[in-house]
């Protein structure tokens, strides 16, 4: 099967500078068909960076009825910031990780992941996608989470009437906060710093050290003096750091 | 008789052997020495009256009768003069930065520079010819290995991978552009006329851009460590320039041998043929590295025994991964690169925390002082009137291409790598990278290293490189600070140490390489964590000792880190204030205090137990169990204080006089041990007293030994008297570990008695006591007495080496012991002090 596309001028690349403008020939397989080929053509969108928000659709063949299979999916994409192919990628990863095909990811479908097996803050992060009490996913919640590691770009317009960018500082610190803070009441508590700690620095720490450990990060940060770290402290301590380029995916952008 | 050139400098500035002029002139023409070590032919040229001097000053001549001091200036003057010559580089730096307004102005490189200009203009002046230039196989053997291997060494890893693509884009295709464009215009501009009759050919113009395509990583280094850009960028400039020598040598050599063989000789499958050997002398090169990298990681693994020389394998191994590459003709520079990358945290592991501060230093020292070397030896070069030849439109037109092709290369690189960097370069940056583009030495020694016989032009090319050099790095080098705070460039937030940076960037990455995870990309996050994985299962066990391997943990190692810091910074402050006094009223050095000591302490615990559960568990009390203890040791004393204020200017004077008298036992000398003197150590000295005190004061109010109350005009007397002869006692017992232990526990006696009558002096200290039982006061004592402790002071080293400094838990385990071993006689018989000392007073 030879695919061949072209991207028409008048489509609008957000920021993505075309590097051969115009034509492009992708030879897929024969017999790939369906979800695969729309894998492997995803592949090549990721290989190849040129290949624009447009003619990405086209490659899917069917990327027009994808989004269009996706409700409010301009909202969406106004919210989050990503174009039509990422939306895209993303409704094809998460259909694969939905296994019970509901259209909503519990939290074994997140388990299975193979790769995630391995992360020591595995749940947390796990956990960071599903909403208090929620105990599945759908694909909007599951962009917009993932919305929190887009690149910040600065040729985007800043509109006035809109909300905070969900990929902005504080919306990613935010996040890395959450991750923290279990309980939700604003604060990382010793307790929970402990935790974090003990999943991340494995086995080789002794109980006193975590403890010492933790005391001396909260004691780095805490400004006010209640032994726990509140979200501005946070903040605080972190203002060195460049979030928007720690908390950022290059793949995402 | 004509002057020697050789020293003249060195005289002019050092007033030393002035009697040399006289004496050793007769090799005028012969001095190539100095740090052109490579001529040894001139010896030849001297006079009869010189061969003893050149037979090894020993003999040879006849002589009438005896002598008794001879003149044997020949006998040294190698030596000597580059002795001498490094001593004057040094020297010039030295009084740079005396004037500390300059060198913020004016990178110090360019000072080098120009105050050579000035040694050059001594020289020229007393010898009429330039006798020392900086000879390309010096520079290439013993000057430049030690400058790439620092850098190398101590390459910011993390940052330098991340940006492995970047930096090798630039430094491969960003070095041939130059190259080639440089080397085609000026050809172009050749043919067009603008340069007279030169009797260049376009592979010999080639040639002559390849060697003008090295980006300097000393004079790179030497201004942008200067002026503090962010990492980003201050990695990206210097991780291509040190690799593009490494390229810029390969495609000289490629060059060269393209104009040996001649114009009319090369095919497309000599060109073919060069492509290749480009690929592989690089490729291969950096594969000798790593592979030398191996070997030193597998050599530091069993130095444990030998840590004295351990430094020097670092020196040898890497100087010997240079050599081999050059030897097999591979890019050398490449080699030692790479060598000090990959082994760095292996070696770093492995090794004593003193040699790798050994290392570390002994690098740097190597490394700026070569680099000192090589600038004032730039600015020494220029001033020969043999090798300039002037041609305005060549040497002009060459500043100008290297300067404009420098800026075009940079820009186009870069975007076309924005189109996949998740950090796009900005444009500032790419302004400051262009305008970084510092030629140096390398071109330099490269364009030393022409054949006169195959380029009829090579001095006209050779001036041209010197004024490139010093167009880049005096002028661009003075402007690059004012252009880099007016273009408002990013510039490095200096970061303290800390500790929440550290946990935040390591939960970053994590979330990171969940979330490509979720999304299903394969991205950077997801392909480091692979390398780690992978690295942590099988190259790490295999490089890294067990030991070694347990204590890797980043994040730990900044606390780690963070706690020596506070440790040292406590002493500092106690040292000041003539004690720890100041910790009893200091609530939050206290707690600082307390952490340190906690963790520090469970730091160890795991080895001791290791090493003496086998003999008895209750051996050596854990005072880490109880997190309380050091604190309230401190605490506790801050109610003596008020109590105790006639006191205290006693116990100061003491605690100054036992320590300062001690001290003096440093001067010993051994070539095998280092100053790390495990029984002296500050930190150890001072909390062995703490924790004595606190002790001892706890025990005696538990006992009830207020007997001793009656003693105490006496005592005290005692205590003066007792310190004063303490360096005797220690003296005769310092010299193995058995007597050594009972020094301790003399001095530990000594201390134990002052303390425990102060103690006593205080029974407000009574309610204070920790209400619980410590472990180590009744069960270890009632249950178990002296004989494990002692066993335990012939066991002293049991903590690793690289844990010297967390000294409080080692003395503080055998404070304890040393308490109860002085324990017994004071209990016993309170009349009789146990120490030696006393009783030879009496």
């Amino acid at each position: 099967m030879i695919m061949f596309f072209s991207s028409p001028s008048d489509v609008k690349n957000n920021g993505h500078r075309r590097f051969f403008p115009y034509c492009h020939i992708i030879l897929i397989p024969r017999g790939v068909s369906g979800h695969e080929s729309g894998g492997i053509t995803t592949f090549f969108a990721r290989r190849f960076h040129h290949v624009t928000d447009h003619s990405c659709a086209i490659i899917m063949g069917s990327g027009d009825s994808t989004l269009s299979k996706i409700p409010n999916v301009e909202e969406l994409m106004e919210e989050t910031g990503f174009s039509p192919a990422h939306v895209v990628r993303l409704y094809e990863r998460f259909q694969a990780l939905d296994k019970s095909k509901k259209g909503q990811l519990s939290r074994k479908d997140f388990e299975s992941i193979k790769e995630l097996a391995t992360n020591p803050i595995r749940d947390r992060i796990i956990g960071a996608f599903f909403a208090q009490g929620q105990e599945m996913v759908d694909f909007h919640t599951f962009v917009r989470i993932l919305a929190h590691f887009r690149p910040v770009d600065k040729n985007r317009p800043k509109k006035a009437n809109m909300q905070e960018p969900v990929n902005s500082r504080t919306s990613k610190l935010r996040f890395a906060f959450q991750l923290y803070d279990q309980d939700n009441d604003g604060k990382i508590s010793r307790n929970e710093l402990l935790q974090v700690l003990r999943t991340m620095l494995e086995m080789q720490v002794t109980d006193e050290q975590l403890e010492s450990i933790a005391d001396r990060t909260i004691q780095e940060a805490d400004l006010d003096g209640d032994n726990a770290i509140s979200f501005d402290e946070f903040r605080k301590s972190l203002e060195k750091v460049n979030i928007d380029h720690k908390m950022s995916i290059r793949f995402l952008r | 008789m004509k002057l020697l050139r050789s020293p003249a400098p060195a005289l002019l500035l050092l007033g030393l052997i002035s009697r040399a002029w006289a004496i050793s002139v007769r090799n005028s023409r012969s001095s190539p020495v100095t740090v052109a070590a490579a001529d040894t032919t001139h010896s030849g040229n001297s006079t009869g009256g010189n061969t003893t001097a050149e037979n090894g000053g020993h003999g040879a001549a006849a002589i009438t009768t005896l002598p008794i001091v001879t003149w044997k200036w020949h006998h040294v003057e190698l030596p000597y003069l580059i002795t001498l010559w490094v001593l004057v580089c040094w020297l010039v730096k030295l009084v740079l930065h005396l004037y500390k307004r300059l060198t913020i102005e004016i990178p110090e490189s360019a000072m080098l520079i120009l105050f050579g200009f000035i040694l050059g203009g001594m020289i020229w002046g007393a010898d009429k010819a330039q006798t020392f230039a900086l000879q390309p196989r010096t520079f290439f053997f013993f000057l430049l290995p030690q400058i790439i291997l620092d850098a190398g060494y101590f390459m910011p890893n993390k940052l330098f991978f991340s940006n492995m693509g970047a930096i090798l884009i630039f430094a491969i295709i960003g070095t041939v552009w130059n190259a080639v464009a440089v080397g085609l215009s000026l050809y172009g501009v050749y043919l067009g006329g603008a340069m007279g009759n030169l009797d260049i050919d376009i592979l010999q113009f080639m040639l002559f851009g390849s060697l003008l395509s090295a980006v300097d990583p000393v004079a790179v280094l030497a201004v942008f460590e200067e002026v503090h850009v962010n990492e980003v960028l201050f990695i990206l400039v210097f991780g291509e320039s040190l690799l593009n020598d490494g390229v810029t040598v390969v495609l000289y050599n490629v060059c060269d041998a393209f104009v040996s063989l001649g114009a009319d000789k090369i095919n497309a499958a000599e060109i073919i043929k060069g492509i290749v050997s480009f690929l592989v002398v690089a490729f291969g090169g950096s594969l000798i590295g790593v592979v030398f990298a191996i070997l030193l990681s597998l050599l530091t693994r069993c130095t444990k025994n030998l840590q004295i020389i351990e430094p020097g394998f670092i020196f040898v191994v890497s100087y010997l991964s240079y050599l081999t590459a050059e030897m097999l003709s591979l890019s050398s520079i490449l080699a030692i690169t790479f060598c000090g990358v990959c082994c760095q945290k292996y070696v770093n592991a492995n090794m004593a925390e003193s040699s790798v501060t050994t290392v570390k230093y002994a690098m740097k020292v190597l490394a700026n002082g070569s680099e000192t070397i090589i600038f004032v030896f730039l600015g020494i070069s220029a001033i020969d009137p043999n090798i300039w030849v002037w041609n305005t439109g060549f040497i002009l037109l060459t500043v100008l291409f290297v300067l404009v092709y420098r800026i075009i290369g940079v820009f186009v690189l870069t975007w076309m790598l924005n189109r996949y960097r998740l950090i796009p370069i900005e444009i500032i940056d790419q302004v400051i990278m262009s305008y970084g583009g510092l030629r140096g030495g390398v071109a330099y020694g490269l364009a030393v290293l022409l054949d006169q016989a195959k380029i009829k032009e090579k001095n006209l090319m050779l001036c041209t490189t010197l004024i490139v050099v010093y167009f880049t790095v005096i002028l661009q080098g003075v402007t690059m600070k004012p252009l880099v705070t007016w273009l408002k460039v990013k510039r490095s937030s200096k970061s303290e140490l800390c500790l929440i940076e550290k946990l935040q960037n390591r939960a970053f990455d994590h979330i990171l390489v969940a979330i490509e995870d979720i999304s299903g990309q394969i991205g950077h996050n997801y392909m480091r964590e692979k390398w780690n994985k992978f690295e942590e299962r099988f190259i790490r066990p295999l490089l890294m000792k067990t030991s070694a391997r347990k204590s890797q943990d980043q994040l730990f190692n900044v606390f780690h880190q963070l706690n020596l810091k506070d440790a040292i910074s406590y002493v500092a402050e106690g040292e000041r204030c003539g004690s720890l006094d100041f910790a009893r009223s200091d609530n939050d050095a206290n707690l600082v205090f307390k952490k340190k000591f906690g963790a520090d302490l469970s730091d160890i615990i795991p080895d001791i137990n290791s090493d003496l559960s086998d003999k008895d568990p209750y051996d050596i009390p854990l005072p880490s169990r109880e997190n309380s203890l050091p604190s309230v040791c401190l605490d506790v004393e801050e109610e003596m204080r008020r109590k105790e204020v006639g006191d205290n200017n006693a116990h100061h004077l003491l605690q100054t006089h036992l320590y300062k008298a001690r001290k003096q036992h440093r001067h010993r000398y051994s070539r095998k041990e280092t100053g790390v003197n495990k029984d002296e150590n500050e930190v150890q000295e001072i909390f062995q007293r703490t924790m004595r005190s606190r002790l001892e004061s706890f025990k005696s109010t538990k006992m009830g030994v207020s007997q001793n109350k009656k003693l105490k005009p006496s005592k005290k007397d005692q205590v003066h008297k007792v310190c004063l002869l303490l360096p005797t006692a220690n003296a005769y017992f310092e010299s193995s570990y058995p007597s050594e232990a009972s020094a301790g526990s003399a001095s530990g006696g000594t201390i134990l008695m002052r303390l425990s009558f102060r103690g006593i002096e205080n029974p407000a200290f009574m309610p204070d006591a920790p209400p619980q039982t410590p472990p180590w006061s009744s069960s270890a004592q009632a249950e178990y007495g002296v004989a494990p402790s002692q066993m335990a002071q012939l066991r002293i080293p049991w903590s690793p080496g690289n844990l010297h400094r967390l000294a409080p838990l080692r003395i503080s385990t055998r404070s304890n012991d040393s308490f109860l071993l002085a324990d017994r006689p004071t209990t016993e018989e309170e009349q009789q002090p146990p120490n030696q000392p006393c009783g030879m007073k009496k």
